[in-house]
């Protein structure tokens, strides 16, 4: 695998398919944690950790468990009922869910155990992120097969690198409230309608960048 | 064929919920953090705003301390004198003993010039950082009442003469206010000292006279009046050392300028206990 896929892919998830501001996933953070940068970067952080580990997880549970077999049929189901069962478009999904809230509370049984200083910067943003659409966005286009079948290390890349987009998209927008609460806004755009007329029009800036990688 | 598009899933979701189930549940026993349980008692007992007055990053972190006897519960300023008791018992340590500290700003501002009119962000850090503040002198109280907006307890509010009150009462000394002042004007001092150079002008007394009726000039009178070696003029400020200090009000009268002064007859809010106070001297004398 050549560098510039990689750096394709980097520069495509921060960016060009920022998952806030492009993709629209992961916006209920991305206006309730934003009020206070060192929030914000807490919860970017444990966004990057989780999608990073998720990604790698779902890409196994796809690739190993889900996928084999699905062209003949003869898929690990198939040996004990004996019969064709479509296993990808049932089960992708529900089981990724199941897979990562586990994945998130085993990371948090460990983490308290293991270094409680993390715990302490990440642990309350943990829990918020089990059921995120964010990584679960991450998690299913990791494993589209569109336009190409993702390997493993690609997947992980890719959630680690929308992580990054997601802290970034939080930092501009926890500087740019900041700034907010301490200016004069008309009444009655104070509080959250201000914060998303600021968000469109970084999802606008952000658009500057489409079609930097083509339309893949 | 059709049944078997809804057994096969199933089969398969509760397969993989059941092994991540049991992988769970032998995490969470294997690592399994033992807490001491006379922390969730004394978490209880602790007021659990997290100011951060006690030097603990919040509540449960003081509790931790004093479960592992670092300190008393008197270092928490919100503790109510029952729930100390009882977490004294649980933990095991003393009681100790608690001075009540609170928030005094050190600058009455009288007559101190605009350089130019602020029309900025509402926010006293704001505008110190905008040309060096728009006050004339550099160490005055800008009075745009960024502390009263940081004080958790209410405890400050801003006086009719753009200088912020505190309210001894509901004042914990947490000290919130000193770090947003970007003065540096407010201290925290024990509120049964209350006698305060109202100043905090480095600069040369000459300075000073042009710029401020209230500010100290380091003219010394109030130094050699002491006779507790209790104040000290140094880089152009007298400063009084609470330790020393008497309370015998030689250096109120000796002072030209009128700057230190008792707080508890100032125009603030005189508590209820300061009054009282007020009132036992008078009846002594």
């Amino acid at each position: 695998m050549n560098l510039s896929a990689y750096l394709a892919i980097i520069f495509g998830s921060i960016f060009v398919n920022n998952f806030v501001l492009a993709r629209f996933l992961g916006l209920c953070p991305f206006v309730g944690v934003s009020k206070k940068t060192d929030e914000a970067v807490g919860m970017g952080m444990a966004v990057i950790f989780v999608m990073t580990l998720a990604s790698a997880a779902t890409w196994c549970i796809y690739h190993f468990v889900l996928l084999p077999g699905e062209q003949t049929g003869q898929n690990i189901l198939s040996f004990v009922i004996g019969n064709r069962v479509s296993l990808v478009p049932i089960l992708k999904n529900v089981s990724y869910i199941l897979v990562i809230a586990t994945l998130v509370q085993l990371v948090e049984i460990a983490m308290r155990k293991m270094s409680p200083g993390l715990y302490r910067a990440l642990g309350i943003y943990l829990p918020l992120i089990t059921t995120n659409c964010a990584v679960m966005g991450v998690a299913l286009l990791n494993t589209t097969d569109a336009p190409r079948h993702f390997n493993f290390l690609e997947a992980t890349v890719q959630g680690f690198s929308a992580g990054i987009g997601f802290l970034l998209a939080m930092l501009l927008m926890s500087a740019i409230r900041e700034r907010l609460a301490l200016s004069e806004v008309p009444e009655s755009l104070r509080g959250l309608p201000v914060a998303f007329i600021c968000a469109a029009m970084m999802a606008l800036s952000f658009l500057g960048f489409a079609g930097i990688l083509g339309t893949g | 064929m059709e049944i078997n598009v809804i057994i096969g899933p199933v089969i398969a979701l509760a397969a993989l919920g059941i092994a991540f189930g049991v992988g769970l549940a032998i995490a969470s026993a294997k690592l399994k953090v033992s807490r001491d349980p006379r922390l969730e008692e004394i978490i209880e007992l602790l007021p659990g705003v997290n100011c951060g007055a006690c030097g603990y990053s919040g509540c449960e972190a003081m509790a931790a301390a004093l479960v592992k006897g670092e300190v008393d519960p008197s270092s928490c300023a919100l503790i109510a004198p029952d729930a100390a008791k009882r977490a004294a018992e649980i933990a095991g340590t003393g009681l100790g003993q608690k001075t009540k500290k609170a928030a005094v700003v050190l600058c009455r501002a009288e007559g101190v010039a605009d350089n130019f009119d602020y029309f900025g962000i509402g926010d006293c850090a704001a505008a110190a950082l905008s040309q060096g503040g728009p006050t004339a002198c550099r160490y005055a109280c800008i009075g745009l009442g960024t502390c009263a907006s940081v004080c958790p307890f209410d405890a400050i509010t801003m006086g009719d003469d753009g200088l912020p009150k505190v309210d001894i009462d509901k004042c914990v000394a947490c000290g919130k206010c000193v770090a947003a002042c970007p003065r540096g004007i407010i201290i925290l001092a024990p509120t049964n000292r209350y006698i305060h150079v109202l100043c905090s002008s480095r600069d040369k007394g000459a300075l000073v006279r042009k710029l401020c009726k209230a500010g100290c000039i380091a003219c010394k009178l109030c130094e050699k009046a002491c006779k507790f070696d209790a104040i000290k003029v140094e880089d152009n400020i007298a400063k009084i050392d609470y330790e020393k200090c008497t309370l015998c009000g030689a250096c109120v009268e000796a002072c030209p300028r009128g700057i230190i002064r008792d707080i508890r007859e100032e125009e603030t809010r005189p508590t209820a206990a300061a009054a009282a106070a007020a009132e036992q001297v008078n009846s002594k004398e």
